[in-house]
C-alpha cells in the first residue's frame, strides 16, 4: 500500500500538471474560434447529459490543423526555429566545451568557484539579462561604444534586432546546460587514461580525439539536447533581441494567442511543436538510460 | 646441463639498458629523487622497493617519459631521453589503476597502442590474438572492461602494455588490487610472460614479499635514494644497512660497541650480558658503534641451556604468535630487550613445549647474524 502511494505521487502530479493541461489545448487545438469568453467554441455542457457530450464530440475537427499548412508563414516558422535551434547548439557546444575542459582540468581547490561562476548568472532574473544584453548590442550600445573607441571600427555594428543577436542570447542563456554535463563527465575521467594513451604512442591531440571526446560523449549528448530543446520553442529572446527577420515559433504562437486572439489555431500551433519535440525528448531520455546501464 | 646464472650487473663488458645518471628530481622544495645514478639490464625483472614517497614512482614515471630529470640524465639503450616524449619511446607501461579505456572492448585495448603504430589490419588482429592467448583473455576479447573481473582487467592491462613488444616494460603496482591468492598466481604469471617475452621489466612496489617473488634484483629506495641493490637472496641475507634490514622481512637488531678480534668482531650490547659474537668481513673499530641484526628464523628457542652456541642468551617467552606453518616466540631479555626467535611448526600444536612466561634459552651460531655500521 505505501509503496502504491509513493508511486502514485510522481504520477498524479504529472496528470495533474501534463496531461490534464495538455488535453485541454488539444481541445481547444480541436474547437473553432469565437467572439466569446473564452473565444472559442464548443464548450463542454456536462448539464445536456449524453446529447451535449456527442454534440460536443460532433463539433471537434482538425481545421486548425489543416489551415497550418495552407499558410506557408507556420512551416517556415517551424523550419526557422529548427534551424536557429541546431545552429546556436553547435555554437553553444563550441563555446561550452572548452570551458568545461579547462573547469575539468582546473586545480581541484578552484573547480567549487568557477562551478559557482557558471551558474551565478541563474540568480538574476532571465529576463533582465536578456535586457542588458540589448544595452549591450545596440548601435550606441556599450560593444559599439568601444569598438569604435578602439578604431577597429568607424561606423556601429547593427547587431541588435538581427539573428546575430538571437544567436548571442541563446547561446549566452543556454551555455550552463551545455558545459555542466560536460564538465561532470571530464571531471569523472581518470587522467591516468590520458597517460595510457600517450604512453601507446598517442600524441596529446590524438589522445584528446581518441579518449576524451569518446568518454564526455554522453556529456556532449546531454548539453546539446538541454539546449537544443527549450531553444526550439524560445520566444523571448527572439522577441527582444531579434528583428522582424527573425522567425521563430515561439513568436508565432505568441502573436497568434495575444495579437489575433486566435487560441485555436495558436493551440494547434502548440500541439505540433510539441510533436516535433517528443523526437528529441526521447532520445536524450534514451541516452540518459543507456549511460545508466553503462555505469550500472 | 649446468646453467649459467642470469647475472649481467656482474658482467663487465654488459651494457646496461637503463642508465640513470646522476638524477635528481624535485617538485617544488621537495626533492623526490636525490642524485640517483643506476644501471638495469636488458631481460632483468628490476624491482624498486620502497614506503610510499620514497621517489620509486617517480622513477618510474620518468622512464615512461611523463617526468623529465631536474637534473641529470637517463639513457635508454644508450639513447639519452631528455626530448623524447612519451609517445616516441620504446617504453610501455602498466598503470596501478589499469587506466582501461572503458569506452573500448578488451580487444581495442590491446590493439589500440598497435593501431597508432599504423599498422596493418592482419597484423594487428595476429597480434592482438597472440596476447590474449598469452594472458588466457580469449574468451572476452569483446567485453567492455566494466564487464569483466579485477583480475581479468589487470591481466588486460598487461596484454594492453606487452602488445607492443616494449624494450622496457613498467608495473606500477600491478598487482596491488588483488587478493592475496590471486596475487601470488598472478606473480608466478608475470615471471612466465617476463621470461617468454624476454621483456625488461621495472616493477614499483612497497610489498617486499612481492618484489622478492618476482625480481632479479631488488632495489630499496628511502628518500629518494637507492639504499641497496642487490639480488633478493643478498637483501635478506646480506643487507647493508639497519634500514634494508628492518624493511625487508623481520629482524632482531641488537646495537653496541663493536671489539674487532680477528675475523671476529665482538659486541658489547649490555652489562652484565655475555658479548655477542658474530662474523664479518668489513673492519670495525674498536669502540664503534656498531648494529647486529639477525633474522628471527637463524635464532634457537629451548627449554634446557644449549651446550655448543657460539652465542646464548636467557630470558623468557613475552609472547606467540602462531602462523600456522610457523611460530614466533617473543623472548623477552633481562635488559628489557625482546628477541623473536621463529620455529617451523612440525609437530602438532598439542606437543608444543615452550608456552607464555616459560624461562628459555635463546641461541645462535657466530656466522647467523649480519654486522651493521649504520
Amino acid at each position: 500500500m505505501r509503496r502504491f502511494v509513493l508511486i502514485a505521487v510522481p504520477y498524479l502530479w504529472l496528470i495533474a500538471l501534463f496531461l490534464i493541461p495538455f488535453v485541454i489545448v488539444l481541445k481547444i487545438s480541436l474547437s473553432d474560434v469565437a467572439l466569446a469568453r473564452p473565444p472559442y467554441f464548443p464548450q463542454l455542457d456536462l448539464s445536456q447529459g449524453w446529447e451535449g457530450l456527442t454534440s460536443f464530440f460532433a463539433e471537434l475537427d482538425f481545421e486548425n490543423f489543416w489551415f497550418l499548412t495552407t499558410d506557408d508563414l507556420y512551416w517556415k516558422a517551424y523550419l526557422s526555429s529548427l534551424q536557429i535551434a541546431l545552429t546556436s547548439t553547435v555554437m553553444t557546444l563550441i563555446v561550452g566545451y572548452p570551458i568545461a575542459y579547462a573547469m575539468a582540468r582546473a586545480a581541484p581547490e578552484w573547480r567549487p568557484t568557477l562551478l559557482m561562476l557558471v551558474i551565478l548568472p541563474f540568480w538574476t532574473s532571465f529576463l533582465i539579462r536578456v535586457y542588458a544584453w540589448m544595452g549591450i548590442l545596440s548601435n550606441e550600445g556599450l560593444l559599439n561604444q568601444f569598438l569604435l573607441w578602439l578604431g577597429v571600427i568607424n561606423e556601429p555594428l547593427t547587431i541588435l534586432n538581427t539573428n546575430t543577436a538571437v544567436y548571442i542570447g541563446i547561446v549566452y542563456t543556454y551555455l550552463p546546460f551545455m558545459i555542466l554535463p560536460i564538465y561532470s563527465a571530464l571531471e569523472r575521467m581518470d587522467d591516468s587514461l590520458l597517460e595510457a594513451a600517450e604512453d601507446l604512442g598517442c600524441s596529446r591531440l590524438s589522445a584528446f580525439w581518441l579518449v576524451t571526446i569518446p568518454l564526455s560523449k554522453n556529456g556532449i549528448i546531454a548539453g546539446c539536447f538541454l539546449v537544443f530543446i527549450p531553444t526550439i520553442g524560445e520566444f523571448v529572446i527572439p522577441s527582444l533581441l531579434g528583428g522582424s527577420g527573425t522567425l521563430m515559433i515561439g513568436k508565432v504562437l505568441w502573436e497568434e494567442f495575444f495579437s489575433n486572439r486566435d487560441w485555436p489555431v495558436a493551440s494547434a500551433v502548440a500541439v505540433i511543436l510539441l510533436l516535433i519535440l517528443v523526437i528529441p525528448i526521447i532520445l536524450f531520455q534514451r541516452n540518459e538510460q543507456k549511460q545508466r546501464e553503462a555505469e550500472g | 646441463m649446468s646453467q649459467t646464472v642470469f647475472a649481467p650487473w656482474d658482467d663487465p663488458n654488459e651494457k646496461p639498458l637503463i642508465q640513470f645518471r646522476n638524477v635528481t628530481k624535485r617538485f617544488g622544495d621537495f626533492t623526490a629523487i636525490d642524485d640517483l645514478t643506476q644501471d638495469i639490464y636488458t631481460r632483468e625483472f628490476f624491482a624498486l622497493l620502497g614506503p610510499s614517497g620514497c621517489g620509486k614512482t617517480t622513477m618510474m614515471r620518468m622512464l615512461a617519459g611523463f617526468e623529465t630529470p631536474t637534473e641529470g640524465k637517463i639513457f635508454i639503450a644508450g639513447q639519452d631521453m631528455a626530448k623524447i616524449p612519451p609517445n616516441k619511446r620504446a617504453v610501455n607501461m602498466m598503470f596501478q589503476s589499469y587506466a582501461l579505456f572503458p569506452h573500448l572492448s578488451v580487444w581495442e585495448n590491446i590493439a589500440f597502442g598497435l593501431k597508432r603504430e599504423g599498422k596493418d589490419k592482419d597484423a594487428i588482429a595476429a597480434r592482438v590474438e597472440e596476447m590474449l592467448r598469452l594472458t588466457r583473455l580469449s574468451k572476452f576479447a569483446k567485453r567492455k572492461p566494466h564487464q569483466i573481473s579485477g583480475g581479468q582487467r589487470q591481466r588486460v592491462a598487461l596484454a594492453r602494455s606487452l602488445a607492443k613488444a616494449p624494450k622496457l616494460l613498467l608495473l606500477d603496482e600491478p598487482l596491488g588490487a588483488l587478493d592475496k591468492k590471486l596475487r601470488q598466481d598472478t606473480q608466478f604469471e608475470l615471471m612466465d610472460i617476463q621470461e617468454k617475452t624476454g621483456t625488461t621489466f621495472v616493477i614499483v612496489t612497497h610489498d617486499q614479499e612481492e618484489a622478492m617473488t618476482v625480481a632479479s634484483r631488488v632495489a630499496v629506495m628511502d628518500e629518494g635514494r637507492i639504499i641497496q641493490v642487490a639480488t633478493p637472496a643478498q637483501i635478506y641475507e646480506a643487507p647493508n644497512s639497519v634500514y634494508v634490514a628492518d624493511f625487508i622481512g623481520d629482524v632482531n637488531i641488537i646495537s653496541g660497541r663493536a671489539k674487532p678480534n680477528g675475523d671476529k668482531v665482538v659486541t658489547q650490547w649490555a652489562e652484565g650480558q655475555p658479548d655477542i659474537i658474530g662474523t664479518t668481513a668489513t673492519k670495525f673499530d674498536a669502540g664503534q658503534e656498531i648494529h647486529f641484526a639477525i633474522r628471527p628464523e637463524k635464532v634457537a628457542i629451548s627449554t634446557e641451556e644449549p651446550q655448543d652456541a657460539a652465542n646464548k642468551l636467557q630470558g623468557k617467552v613475552l609472547d606467540i604468535a602462531y602462523l600456522g606453518n610457523i611460530s614466533t616466540y617473543h623472548v623477552a631479555l633481562p635488559t628489557g630487550h625482546v628477541i623473536k626467535a621463529q620455529t617451523a611448526n612440525t609437530r602438532r600444536l598439542s606437543r608444543r613445549q615452550i608456552t607464555w612466561e616459560d624461562p628459555v634459552w635463546i641461541s645462535f651460531t657466530d656466522t647467523a647474524g649480519v654486522l651493521l655500521e649504520r
